[in-house]
């Protein structure tokens, strides 16, 4: 039998029964167009955080205190032994192959006038910070190394700390007090928005001496190490690694690549685009299931229709034909639906929210649904092929 | 002499239902020629039914030999009885038997399609079986626009599609007035008289008699065979 007269056939028979045909597929657009949907939030939750990463600076290795996944003191604190001096050591012994900034970070709230502004994050850095991490300065300019040597009292200020502090004036040459000190503001930052739902425009960023005083601290939260040229981050993180346990064990300090922290956030973010995936793959794996049920109902209503066609000489494939192009064309124009409406909501909300529609999600779930429409419809189509035309023409 | 179209030899069928065999067919022996046009009648229950789906290859016999049109046709799988039935047979039931949902003309072209006609091809041939019996102006409509006897039309035209060699036709005016019935029997006799071999199942004697040859069958047993 021609497969234009299949055709004719299957999409007959689907539009006498509308709102059935219409409701079978609805059960394949859910589940169409929650694949797709889920899989883009994972993926544009991936290039988010990726582009989110690599825009903090080229070539960087972080130095975190502790072990990763290691040993803890009691009660999982970390003891941290890294040191302001490490920083200085490294710096000292790679002059000429990397920047280094080790960093401070506090929490802290900042005063001006009878205003003030809490649970700002205070960073101390080095000179060379703008260099190492990505920082862009709107107004004003960042502290110089003489500032960073004399520990001198000057600030840079993020938008947060500019909109709840300054709303009339400008703020350059202000002092802002953290604390018991008082700080000239020299800068204000660009804006930078919110990572994960933390502000990173509430905050400081004065010089690491001076922090170091504000907080009594000898100690860095974070040594920021940033390699002249890519080719040179192996032997910047190897020799680095050397420096520091010079002084200290394994135990005390992780190093971390951009990229290891990248491949490290993809891992989980793969995981977590496939966990999504598959639940919504369940969803259409029940629309499959209604498909199958209603193909069912179809070839038993249809059974005195087949012991027709087959005393006129239908073969078997031409019922199973019929009737699995009928499931097909069911699962397919529902995947087809299902992947519009998944693509427009994937876009509209990118809008609010992290969503990047990817071709392989929508291939893949095409290729789905017509697997399960072939899946799901062959059982009820071989049910028909199999009818016996004596007992199929008896049928009332 | 004619040529024997269809020769039934020794054919016996048993049904069998929780382990209990009930013979319906007890041996069957029977030859038709070509331009025959018989009459098989018998009580229900007889086994007439039985005999005719047989004969037109929906069924299969337990023992016997059936040649059909030079051919053995006794352990066809039901492929091969398909594509027989396609080309050889042309069935007209007493429910008509068409298909609701489409066209007459749709109706009448359906054999044709699982032949592999050309759709221009069997279009053509349609409209010409409908014109000749005076239903070109119904061609469009679905089975339930027509009346009971334009529907039986239908369902020979349908059986003449292909050009078979036999028409089976199964109490083919009991779901009909008198009037339409003599219609229909009068194409059935006019496709005879242009050669058609007709087998004709009724229970009706008035039925039986327009035909020309009448075999009547009693406990699945030919008991009387006359013309």
């Amino acid at each position: 039998m021609e497969i234009k007269q299949l055709l004719k056939l299957a999409l007959n028979s689907l539009n006498v029964n509308k709102l059935r045909s219409i409701l079978t597929m609805l059960g394949i657009i859910i589940g169409v167009f929650a694949i797709i949907l889920l899989v883009s939030i994972g993926s544009g939750l991936q290039s988010y955080i990726t582009k989110e990463i690599a825009g903090l600076g080229s070539n960087l290795i972080f130095v975190i205190p502790g072990r990763v996944g290691g040993a803890r003191t009691p009660g999982g604190v970390i003891t941290n032994k890294l040191q302001i001096s490490d920083a200085k050591n490294i710096e000292l012994r790679l002059k000429n192959e990397a920047n280094i900034s080790g960093a401070i970070q506090k929490t802290s709230s900042a005063k001006y006038k009878n205003k003030s502004d809490k649970g700002v994050s205070i960073l101390g850095a080095s000179a060379n910070y703008p260099i190492i991490v990505k920082t862009e300065i709107q107004s004003g300019s960042f502290f110089s190394e003489s500032q960073e040597r004399s520990a001198s009292k000057v600030a840079l200020i993020g938008q947060t700390v500019l909109n709840n502090l300054f709303t009339e004036i400008s703020p350059l040459g202000e002092k802002v007090s953290i604390g018991n000190n008082r700080y000239t503001i020299i800068g204000v930052l660009e804006k930078k928005g919110a990572l994960f739902g933390i502000d990173q425009d509430n905050t400081i960023i004065i010089p690491v001496t001076t922090a170091q005083r504000q907080f009594g601290v000898t100690s860095v939260n974070t040594i920021y190490i940033s390699a002249k040229t890519s080719d040179l981050i192996p032997f910047v993180e190897n020799k680095a690694k050397e420096i520091l346990l010079k002084r200290l064990t394994e135990d005390d300090f992780t190093l971390q690549t951009q990229e290891s922290t990248l491949s490290t956030i993809t891992n989980i973010t793969n995981i977590l685009s496939l966990a999504l995936g598959g639940i919504a793959a369940i969803s259409l794996l029940v629309g499959g299931v209604g498909v199958a049920n209603i193909m069912l109902v179809s070839v038993t209503e249809r059974t005195r229709e087949i012991g027709i066609r087959k005393a006129l000489g239908a073969k078997k494939i031409d019922i199973l034909k019929q009737f699995l192009l009928e499931a097909v064309i069911l699962s397919l124009s529902g995947g087809t639906i299902g992947i519009i409406f998944g693509v427009v909501a994937s876009v509209v909300l990118a809008r609010f929210f992290v969503s990047e529609v990817t071709f392989w999600s929508i291939f893949l779930a095409f290729g789905f649904s017509t697997v399960v429409g072939v899946v799901f419809g062959i059982f009820p189509a071989i049910r028909a092929s199999r009818l016996s035309p004596i007992e199929a023409l008896r049928y009332e | 002499m004619k040529k024997v179209l269809i020769c039934l030899q020794k054919i016996e069928k048993d049904y069998i239902s929780e382990n209990i065999k009930t013979p319906v067919l007890k041996g069957i022996t029977l030859n038709i020629h070509d331009g025959d046009f018989i009459a098989i009648t018998g009580p229900s229950g007889s086994g007439k039914s039985t005999l005719m789906n047989i004969i037109g290859l929906l069924d299969t016999p337990t023992r016997g030999k059936y040649v059909l049109h030079g051919k053995d046709v006794t352990g066809l799988t039901e492929d091969e009885a398909s594509l027989i039935r396609n080309k050889e047979i042309g069935f007209v039931f007493q429910s008509f038997n068409l298909l609701k949902r489409i066209s007459a003309l749709d109706n009448v072209m359906l054999p044709a399609i699982y032949a592999g006609i050309s759709e221009h091809e069997r279009r053509k041939k349609s409209i010409n079986l409908l014109t000749t019996l005076g239903l070109s102006n119904r061609m469009n409509n679905k089975p339930n626009q027509l009346s009971g006897g334009q529907q039986q039309k239908v369902a020979i035209a349908r059986a003449l599609m292909n050009n078979p060699s036999i028409i089976l036709a199964d109490e083919p005016t009991g779901n009909l007035d008198t009037k339409s019935g003599e219609d229909v029997m009068r194409v059935l006799k006019d496709f005879n008289q242009q050669g058609k071999t007709i087998v004709l199942i009724t229970h009706e004697s008035n039925i039986a008699n327009k035909a020309k040859k009448i075999i009547h069958i009693q406990d699945g047993q030919i008991v009387q065979y006359g013309n």
